[in-house]
């Protein structure tokens, strides 16, 4: 990008595969390979042996004896090796063996008539326009499949023989084998014509080629040679396999020219067809895998480019990048929602390319002499030819006055410059956003909390990664379409995902509920949370909790909504004349008054009015002072009393049933089991005394606690948190079922056999303020570990799935004539979701008429 | 006031139109309508997906991020306590991959009027359910010296699913046409022929007539009338919609089973993108969980959009795909490289993962577009 005058940019425009004819080998070959050597005595690559430097280089300093390019500029050149005798090529095996199967033995021909040729082309080629290549395959498969029983040849009449194979790599006719060359000579009588009907294009493949005469052998780039600590020199797997199969070759052609027994050069030529099959594939299920001499496979080409590890989904489909960095993060209420902070040390690392130009030049030189070491400065500069300098406190005078117009400095990261940021795992779009840099001390990335939903953070030592988009194209993209105001709707279900959270959300509860302060502790207290404009305030000496939330409120707004226990709240012109405000209304999912401002004020008002929100609320709680205490779960005796009937009750309850099935007097639901719908009314009974008792607890408790407060108003726990702390844990259950599992008829050593009463079966009766008992604990522990289990078994399920989604989706797109097509522009739908609408633009995926018609007077 | 919203047809989705309709205060003026109107269509414009716009990965994102917050417990009980269904996460695993076989099939009956109020619908429902012979015997008495076997029926069973003595007699003959075959009372004796009367024959004569089709459908292996809203229906385990639709009491536009390949191969491609989309929406919903129908209307329809059900898999959908690199990156690429080379194909670098591999501008969103500007040659 940097060098527009002399770069040439190209753009790959299509890739075609095709196999390597013996020619095309020969041609692009730069060295004929003769033998297994390596290195000579002085240690330098022996010329026509594996490493021969007409291959590339791997050693730096040397230059390439081909292109005469250094290490890294010359990316290799292939050499060849011609083989004693063929041998067949393990990956086309099935297609040589469907060729010798349907072609006369004789002339070549494919057993089909003349006039049924025709037919079946027009068939396959219609199959190939309607659908894919890969329905083309099937249907000549089948035709294979037909000729199987013709045994006369159309052409020559010759009667055909029984070829079968013999994996991995030998043909038999007749019981009697055919040796490569034979195969060879037969496919390479089979007619360009007849190779169509097989599914292969005559202009770009012999059938012949797929049985090895001469064989290419990869640049050493590709197998590289590590050097060891002691100096030895260890080499690539490819290596040794391809040294095998030179040395193989070599002993072959000597004992063919020395006129050796036909046995010997049988079994040299089968250890040759060895060593090529494991070349290609060291997983062949019929042969013993080539291994090293501390006994592990060897990793050749199909291992190379196969699976998660391999070429394809590892260095290709995902690669690794420069300019980034990883660390802990940390909140951070201060900073603006689409802001990061970047510790100092980092900033002084990450830099940002900046092109020097008449006006900037004394600025960036700026840069520059501050140095690498000192901030803001700079750590390189690059010249117009690309040629990159470090900078460095000796260098650092010298740069300066070379510095001209066209240079390009690499300074310090600063405030207010584009970072991307993001946290595995990247399930959605909002797990990677842009954010704006705030260089700050310390050595984490810091967030604002309400930011860390979307990327489903927490601050128990999660670590985030941090881009630097190096071009000004990218910073752009990342700025318009990534930016974390930009995200604030997700294209999941039309709602927003940012809103206040926890603290944030309690603290504007009691501020809006209870909430009175002196005007001085008003202006206080906004002034903590950012604001300075205090004419909204109410200019008498006592201001209500209600008239400081409306201070952030914009001056025209109206809403009216429902709080999370349902009471209305309404904003009438800006001021907050009922209700409280809580997580149904500033929170994130629902939070519709969130989405009302976003909608009305746009993307930038809405983050700041978030920001306002939330430090608004911890300031109040801060002021206020917020905490919990186990008293917040006492109840009065009454309600124990009250929580203990209605347990004695259930367990009576459960007698009585137990006893009705005992005398057989319990009907059985239809399609059960009498035992079965026994253990579902118990199932039942338990539940519905558990939600009693959580009645019970929500009837009685005190509403002043702190721990109702953040029920209340949703900032975090419930009330059956809160029941099970104060009152009774209840039912566990596994599968749906009450814990049935351990000793034979019973749960635990400690209960009697066929005991079917409420304890016996993992019904916690205490709650956790009271304590468990041991067995209750046990109880609690199984359904613990239950959901473990299921936690740990889902998650790869889940990924999998998401990963063929993925896959299966991701070149769908909407054309400009609002179809969605793939990537051979078929289409899938006409219109987008049946009405085009955008869900990340909509309103939780409707147009929200009732608000239109509302809004028209 | 029609004609008003008629002219507004070609502008705005038809589900809008109706949901103004529904909401529109009565006596409204034509002026205050045709201002609303107006709104909404600025509205939707502001709306409207724009070209380019990778909703295919949106799509995927929207449906494999909650998958981790599902739950993988397969069994739920539907509503009733009786049945159980399979949900969660292996559910939309089971759709999505378009299995033939899922695990618990089900069809929900609605019947036509007098048999909706609640008329017969216990008779009703044990007439659809396979009934195999041993489920209405009492008795059998296997004769080793007569060698024949005798079958007492219970007559109580018999009433309750409504089949009588011919019937038995009936399939029993078509089953075992060599049986000689006699009744008395609520007996029916079956003698076997002289050659066949090794002991062992005997008994697996027996066990073989346990099992005869006696009357229903078959594949219907449970069922259970139940009560939605005010109307009752009958809900089966065990599907087989064709023979279902068949019955002439059944409600057959609103009768509906969850099973995809059945409903594409009797009702056609477009039900089943249906089905497929509700079931997914489904399990969704059932999780306490939020996701656009949009988003599954997409993935049904890449599922569907050849005629046939392909499932999100390597055999289905991908395998669909132009692409040979798109194909190698999903999963068995030696396979497709090597298949590609054979019939010469060429990548046309149309779609994601090809760019990405090569370094290039993936042809969605911003990297659609190109730009086209006159150069000053100096």
């Amino acid at each position: 990008m940097e060098d527009n005058e002399i770069t040439v940019f190209k753009k790959v425009e299509s890739i075609a595969f095709s196999i390597l004819s013996p020619t095309i080998i020969k041609k692009m070959a730069s060295a004929k390979i003769v033998t297994p050597e390596l290195y000579d005595k002085e240690g330098y690559p022996v010329d026509g042996g594996l490493m021969d430097s007409r291959l590339g280089v791997i050693d730096p300093g040397l230059r390439c004896k081909t292109c005469g390019s250094k290490l890294k500029e010359c990316s290799g050149h292939f050499g060849y090796i011609s083989l004693a005798r063929p041998v067949m090529h393990i990956k086309f095996i099935t297609v040589i063996y469907d060729l010798l199967r349907c072609t006369c033995r004789d002339c070549g021909r494919i057993l089909i008539p003349q006039n049924k040729i025709q037919s079946y082309m027009g068939e396959l080629k219609s199959i190939e326009k309607e659908s894919s290549p890969e329905e083309r395959r099937i249907k000549i498969k089948e035709i294979i499949k037909s000729l199987k029983t013709v045994n006369k040849c159309p052409y020559c009449k010759s009667r055909q023989q029984k070829i079968t194979l013999e994996k991995p790599t030998t043909f038999l006719e007749n019981e009697k084998r055919i040796s490569p060359i034979e195969v060879r000579t037969r496919l390479e009588k089979i007619t360009d014509d007849d190779c169509e009907i097989f599914g292969l294009d005559p202009n770009s493949i012999r059938p012949e080629w797929m049985v090895l005469t001469i064989m290419a052998i990869p640049p050493v780039t590709m197998r590289p040679s590590i050097t060891l600590e002691s100096g030895e020199r260890s080499e690539d797997d490819l290596t040794h396999k391809l040294g095998d199969i030179v040395r193989i070759n070599q002993r072959l052609f000597e004992n063919i020219n020395a006129g050796a027994p036909e046995i010997i050069i049988e079994d040299l030529w089968d250890l040759l067809q060895y060593h090529v099959t494991t070349f290609f594939d060291n997983n062949v299920a019929q042969l013993p895998p080539a291994r090293h001499r501390s006994g592990d496979p060897l990793k050749t080409i199909t291992e190379r480019i196969k699976s998660k590890q391999g070429r394809i989904r590892h260095n290709l489909a995902g690669k690794r990048t420069n300019f980034s960095a990883r660390t802990v993060i940390s909140p951070d209420p201060m900073l603006s929602l689409n802001e990061v902070g970047v510790p100092k040390v980092i900033a002084m690392k990450l830099t940002v390319p900046e092109r020097v130009n008449e006006w900037n030049i004394e600025y960036l030189k700026g840069f520059v002499e501050t140095g690498p070491s000192n901030y803001p400065g700079a750590n390189y500069i690059a010249r117009p030819d690309g040629k990159r300098k470090k900078i460095t406190d000796e260098t650092k005078e010298q740069l300066l006055e070379e510095i001209q117009l066209g240079y390009v400095v690499e300074r310090h990261l600063m405030d207010g410059d584009i970072a991307i940021f993001n946290r595995q795992p990247s399930l959605h779009r909002m797990s990677m956003m842009c954010h704006k840099v705030r260089v700050l001390p310390g050595k984490t990335f810091r967030i604002n909390p309400t930011v860390a939903h979307p990327y489903n953070a927490d601050y128990d030592g999660d670590e985030m990664n941090l881009h630097i988009p190096q071009t000004e194209e990218a910073r752009a993209e990342a700025e318009t379409l990534m930016m974390v105001q930009t995200q604030l709707i997700s294209p999941r279900y039309g709602l927003s995902i940012i809103g206040a959270i926890q603290d944030a959300i309690s603290g504007n509860y009691l501020l809006t509920k209870e909430g009175r302060y002196s005007r001085r502790d008003a202006i206080d207290l906004l002034l903590s949370a950012g604001i300075t404009d205090f004419s909204k305030l109410s200019k008498k000496d006592v201001v209500s909790g209600k008239n400081v939330f409306s201070v952030l409120i914009p001056p025209d707004f109206n809403f009216t909504g429902k709080s999370k226990l349902g009471e209305e709240m309404i904003i009438k012109n800006g001021k907050l004349v009922e209700g409280v405000v809580d997580s149904a209304n500033i929170g994130g999912g629902k939070g519709l008054m969130l989405r009302n401002i976003h909608k009305k004020y746009g993307e930038t008002e809405a983050i700041k009015i978030i920001e306002a929100i939330f430090r608004l609320g911890t300031a109040v709680l801060i002021k206020r002072g917020f905490t919990i205490g186990i008293s917040d779960a006492d109840l009065p005796q009454e309600a124990i009393n009250k929580i203990n009937e209605t347990l004695a009750k259930a367990r009576k309850d459960v007698e009585v049933l137990t006893k009705e099935y005992h005398d057989g007097i319990l009907q059985a639901f239809p399609g059960r089991t009498l035992k079965e719908t026994l253990e579902l009314k118990i199932l039942e009974l338990l539940n519905k005394a558990r939600n009693e008792t959580g009645k019970v607890v929500s009837d009685y408790s005190n509403k002043e606690t702190h721990m109702m407060i953040m029920a209340d108003s949703g900032a975090r726990g419930n009330l059956l948190n809160l029941a099970q702390m104060a009152a009774c844990v209840g039912q566990q259950a596994m599968r749906g079922k009450r814990i049935e599992k351990g000793y034979n008829e019973r749960t635990l050593s400690c209960f009697k056999k066929g005991d079917l009463g409420p304890e016996a079966h993992g019904f916690i009766a205490d709650g956790f303020k009271k304590g468990l008992n041991p067995r209750e604990f046990f109880f609690a522990s199984m359904t613990g570990r239950d959901s473990l289990m299921d936690t740990a078994l889902r998650t790869p399920k889940s990924g999998y799935l998401y990963r063929r989604l993925a896959n299966a989706l991701q070149d769908l797109k909407v054309e400009y004539d609002n179809t969605v097509r793939d990537s051979s522009r078929k289409i899938v739908q006409f219109d987008y979701g049946e009405d085009r609408i955008d869900v990340s633009k909509s309103d939780g995926g409707i147009i929200n008429v009732k608000n239109i018609i509302k809004s028209i007077k | 006031m029609k004609n008003l919203f008629k002219k507004y047809e070609g502008k705005l989705p038809l589900k809008v139109i109706n949901d103004l309709k529904e909401n529109m205060p009565k006596n409204i003026s034509e002026a205050k309508l045709k201002k609303i109107l107006e709104e909404t269509v600025t509205e939707y414009n502001k709306m409207l997906v724009q070209p380019g716009e990778s909703v295919g990965l949106v799509g995927a994102e929207s449906i494999g991020e909650p998958g981790t917050q599902m739950t993988l417990n397969t069994f739920h009980f539907a509503g009733v306590a009786e049945m159980n269904v399979t949900m969660g996460l292996p559910r939309i695993i089971e759709i999505l991959d378009g299995k033939k076989n899922i695990s618990t099939p089900m069809t929900e009956i609605y019947l036509k009027k007098p048999y909706s109020q609640g008329k017969d619908i216990k008779r009703l429902a044990l007439s659809i359910k396979e009934t195999t012979l041993k489920e209405i015997v009492s008795e059998f008495v296997v004769d080793i010296a007569e060698s024949k076997i005798e079958i007492k029926f219970d007559e109580k069973k018999m009433q309750d699913i409504g089949v009588d003595y011919p019937v038995i007699q009936k399939s029993i003959k078509a089953n075992f046409k060599e049986l000689a075959l006699s009744k008395k009372g609520d007996v029916i004796t079956l003698k076997l022929n002289e050659k066949e009367k090794e002991l062992n024959q005997l008994f697996k004569t027996k066990e073989k007539i346990k099992e005869i089709y006696v009357q229903g459908i078959k594949g219907i292996t449970q069922v259970l009338p139940i009560k939605k809203g005010d109307e009752f229906l009958i809900i089966t385990a065990g599907t087989n919609l064709k023979k279902i639709l068949e019955l002439d009491f059944v409600n057959k536009p609103r009768t509906i089973s969850n099973n995809v390949f059945e409903i594409s191969s009797v009702l056609g491609i477009e039900a089943a993108r249906q089905v497929i989309i509700n079931e997914v929406y489904k399990v969704i919903e059932n999780q306490g969980l939020n996701v656009d129908i949009r988003h599954l209307m997409l993935v049904a329809d890449t599922m569907c959009a050849t005629g046939a059900v392909k499932g999100v898999t390597r055999y289905g959908v991908v395998k669909e795909k132009s692409s040979v690199l798109a194909r190698a990156s999903f999963e068995t690429p030696i396979k497709h490289i090597f298949n590609a080379s054979l019939i010469g194909e060429v990548d046309n670098l149309n779609s994601v993962v090809e760019n990405v591999m090569l370094n290039q501008p993936v042809p969605v969103g911003t990297g659609l577009p190109g730009l086209i500007t006159k150069v000053k040659r100096s």
